[in-house]
């Protein structure tokens, strides 16, 4: 076992860094191209995202909630399924977290773990939908968790100003108490005032956890089995499709908890009429992750920073943001084609050993 | 003498493994050449390098003495070298002419003038025997005919030199018998013809001469005539090769195994593929299940391991109704099952043999406790299998199962079936697609099983396997239960009738 894992990694890791460094070569020459210097831009978007402790510990909140939608994905991936229903479940888990902390009153620890565990319901909640449709009718989970997403939306939009109106505006609710907030005042102080939350605690542990789950549980053992080859396990007398419907769960459990970091952590309230985008960020996050964990963990914080950056770079060059923007998607594109990346890697190799 | 195609001296490497080492084949013109060798012996790389597929690094290929480089198969086709595969490429919603012409059709103005095409097609079905129908849609038409199409597709581009691999694979013996027939009258039409196989069976019966290949290296070409079976097995195992396998007498026992008027869908709509089958396997015997693919067999097997629902009818085991119980359920209570499709069913491919070792236990002590899986018991547990079965491996139980060859694969499987020690133990096509030496070796072991005092159902299209590993043979016709014949009164020509859905004594 762990040879066979020593062995994988380092060209999964190598696929990974060369679709950064191939994303991060488009994204110069589109510089170029609109007249500016890449070594500027690049420096100006690292130095956003880092040069103080106060950057960087947004940096570090802006990823929580991508570790967290990336595992969602990735677990879905190991187990066979695409789970591009993520916007949604992080949209009504956020809602369900902030629900709870509008309406408990009760200890930070407390309340807290309430409006988490809501999150995590919620989110399996809308993910246990499309589950449950390919499971009983093999309706294919892209197609249902689409309007799942558009379900949330609309609930979300509903709801928000029908029973958590804010103060000002009808298009978010009202803001929650701090005691009801994933900041803490020793991590803000830590990082001179950053919105920085445990969120990003609560996305390390979800790494270990999706980790464990995966390699050393029976759980895991079924999930992966019926991902890989359902026939297989159908044949092995593994239910195929309690498991489709568990994993579907998990995934959507993980996004929402995602949501409950973004509106309750990063944010202090909901705003309808948007679908958050970090549910379709996860999928490039998984993707440059190779889809494990530590991977996702990763690729979470370097899109983070790509995040975090990007104003810091506009507002000091002529580069417009929409850049850094492109630079993402062209990093997505080269993950989502890591197979040529791979291929031609394997190519070079056997030229130099045949020569 | 006249050489139609010359292979001197051809060697081909891929990265870690020389699968031609200076290989010579010389094809007399008008002869059935056949091409013998195990799995991976290096048969097909061969095969691909006269086709086209693949380029020698070594060597020198002659066509009708001519030196010729045969870069791509557009080459290979122009020198009249054509080639029927094992999995037949047709278009299975097109007709026979439709799929013949795909690729060179004849126009008449804008459209495919398919009706000349149809015209020359049946002219060519009749000048070698085929009784093929131009109109029909391969849908519609058996396997042994969607062959024939194939073959047809060849003399349709006017190829002299036809390479067959493995033709007999998914034929019925009777549809092997005039597959035999076809190829003679291709030999008297002036065809030369060069046959991958590893049956020596066909060998004996319809080729001339035989080329053994071993691990990529050249070992002989003999007359087939003047060579036993015996001696072709050994050049191409590499030592003896016992035949049939010592099984001593033995009384059936209890039964284990108890079929009450089973009926069961087909996966298509609306058709029973099992109709009120009725069937009893004793422990200490096998029970060969003959029949022609497709009448039956795969929904009986899949009742029992309850991958498939049955309409009506009881199965038990043990004396135990287990009709409804769950496909866990029924491993526990004592069925194992090797699976027809080994890739589909029998193994998780991105898995590691050891994982896949456990597939059906591994929520079972000691390879899990409270749900945390333990990898040590697994992999122990696992490495004595790849021992015992002999499974062949780069890492051993860390190899993902993707990466073993066919033979090796199928024998992990029958390794963890075995080892769960069943008191029924359902084998499907156990040695399909394998060499002598491998169905030598799963042979011995499910005698071995038997011998233990274990029931084991046994199905297979192979009548030679049924006939002599089976006690008694049940012969299934349209999913019904033709009859019960035992193994020793019996031979392959009744059987053969009997699976036509012919009953004992109805030919008297």
């Amino acid at each position: 076992m762990k040879q066979s894992i020593m062995k994988k990694i380092p060209k999964e890791l190598v696929v990974s860094l060369l679709a950064v460094v191939l994303g991060l070569i488009a994204g110069a020459l589109f510089m170029l191209f609109t007249g500016n210097n890449p070594f500027a831009g690049y420096s100006y978007l690292i130095k956003g995202g880092t040069m103080s402790i106060e950057r960087l510990g947004n940096t570090l909140a802006t990823a929580s909630p991508l570790i967290l939608t990336g595992l969602s994905i990735a677990f879905a991936f190991k187990t066979g399924l695409f789970n591009i229903g993520a916007p949604g479940q992080v949209l009504f888990g956020g809602f369900c977290a902030t629900a709870v902390a509008l309406s408990v009153n009760a200890p930070k620890p407390l309340l807290l773990l309430l409006s988490v565990s809501a999150a995590a319901l919620g989110g399996a909640l809308w993910g246990s939908v499309p589950g449950f449709l390919k499971a009983k009718f093999n309706v294919h989970e892209v197609v249902s968790s689409i309007m799942m997403n558009w379900i949330a939306y609309w609930v979300v939009y509903y709801a928000i100003p029908a029973y958590f109106k804010g103060s000002f505006l009808e298009t978010e609710s009202r803001k929650i108490a701090h005691q009801a907030s994933l900041r803490v005042d020793w991590l803000t102080k830590l990082f001179d005032g950053s919105y920085i939350n445990l969120g990003l605690f609560i996305g390390i542990i979800a790494v270990f956890v999706v980790a464990f789950i995966l390699n050393r549980t029976v759980l895991g053992y079924e999930l992966k089995s019926v991902g890989f080859n359902r026939h297989a396990a159908e044949y092995a007398g593994i239910s195929v499709n309690k498991n489709i419907i568990l994993a579907m769960m998990i995934s959507g459990a993980l996004a929402g908890i995602g949501g409950a970091i973004i509106y309750t952590g990063n944010a202090a309230n909901l705003q309808i009429g948007i679908v958050p985008t970090q549910g379709f960020d996860g999928i490039a996050v998984s993707l440059l992750g190779a889809n494990t964990p530590i991977g996702v963990l990763a690729s979470a914080i370097f899109f983070g920073l790509l995040y975090s950056g990007k104003g810091f770079m506009n507002a000091m060059t002529n580069i417009p943001p929409e850049i850094a923007d492109t630079i993402i998607a062209t990093i997505i594109y080269f993950a989502a084609t890591s197979v040529l990346i791979e291929r031609g890697l394997d190519k070079l190799k056997r030229k130099r050993r045949g020569n | 003498m006249d050489y139609v195609v010359e292979m001197l001296n051809i060697r081909k490497e891929f990265p870690g493994i020389v699968a031609n080492d200076d290989i010579t084949l010389k094809l007399k013109k008008g002869e059935i050449h056949a091409l013998l060798g195990e799995n991976g012996a290096g048969k097909s790389t061969l095969m691909s390098i006269l086709f086209g597929l693949y380029q020698a690094d070594r060597g020198q290929i002659r066509v009708n003495g001519k030196d010729v480089n045969i870069s791509n198969p557009n080459v290979a086709n122009e020198l009249g070298i054509g080639m029927v595969h094992q999995h037949f490429k047709l278009v299975h919603n097109f007709t026979v002419t439709e799929n013949i012409i795909l690729g060179l059709e004849p126009k008449r103005g804008l459209s495919v003038d398919v009706k000349s095409a149809a015209k020359r097609v049946k002219e060519l079905s009749e000048q070698y025997g085929l009784n093929v129908d131009p109109n029909a849609k391969i849908e519609d038409v058996s396997v042994g005919m969607q062959q024939r199409v194939e073959i047809l597709k060849m003399l349709y581009r006017n190829a002299d030199i036809l390479i067959f691999d493995e033709p007999t694979a998914v034929l019925t013996p009777q549809e092997i018998e005039d597959l035999m027939k076809i190829m003679r009258n291709l030999i008297k039409e002036g065809k030369s013809i060069i046959l991958i196989t590893h049956k020596l069976k066909e060998i004996k019966a319809v080729a001339d001469r035989c080329t053994v290949i071993r691990r990529g290296k050249f070992i002989g070409t003999v007359d087939v005539d003047s060579t036993t079976k015996a001696q072709m097995a050994e050049m191409m195992v590499g030592r003896e090769v016992l035949f049939s396998v010592e099984k001593p007498d033995k009384e059936a026992g209890e039964v284990i195994l108890k079929l009450d008027k089973v009926s069961v869908k087909s996966n298509r709509e609306g058709v029973v593929a099992v109709k009120d089958f009725s069937l009893e396997v004793k422990e200490g015997e096998i029970l060969g299940l003959a029949g022609v693919e497709g009448n039956g067999q795969s929904e009986l097997v899949e009742a029992i391991t309850g991958l498939k629902d049955i309409v009506s009818g009881k199965i038990f085991i043990n004396g135990k109704d287990i009709s409804n119980f769950s496909i866990r359920e029924r491993i526990n209570s004592g069925i194992a099952h090797i699976p027809e499709d080994r890739q589909k069913r029998g193994l998780v491919l991105d898995y590691t043999i050891g994982q896949n070792m456990v597939l059906e236990i591994y929520d079972r002590k000691p390879f899990s406790e409270r749900g945390l899986l333990n990898h040590n018991a697994i992999t122990e547990y696992a490495q004595q299998i790849v021992e015992d079965f002999d499974v062949r491996a780069g890492q051993g139980v860390e190899s993902v199962a993707r990466s073993l060859s066919g033979g090796n694969q199928q024998k992990a499987i029958v390794g963890r079936e075995i080892e769960l020690n069943p008191d029924l133990l359902i084998a499907v096509q156990p040695t399909r697609g394998l060499d002598v030496g491998s169905i030598e070796y799963i042979h011995s072991r499910l005698i071995e099983q038997r011998n233990r005092g274990k029931a084991i159902l046994l199905v297979s299209l192979e009548l030679d396997e049924v006939l002599n590993l089976s006690d008694r043979i049940a012969i299934i016709n349209s999913g019904e239960l033709v009859g019960i014949v035992d193994a020793k009164d019996t031979n392959e020509n009744e059987i053969g009738l009997m699976m036509a859905g012919i009953k004992r004594g109805d030919t008297d």
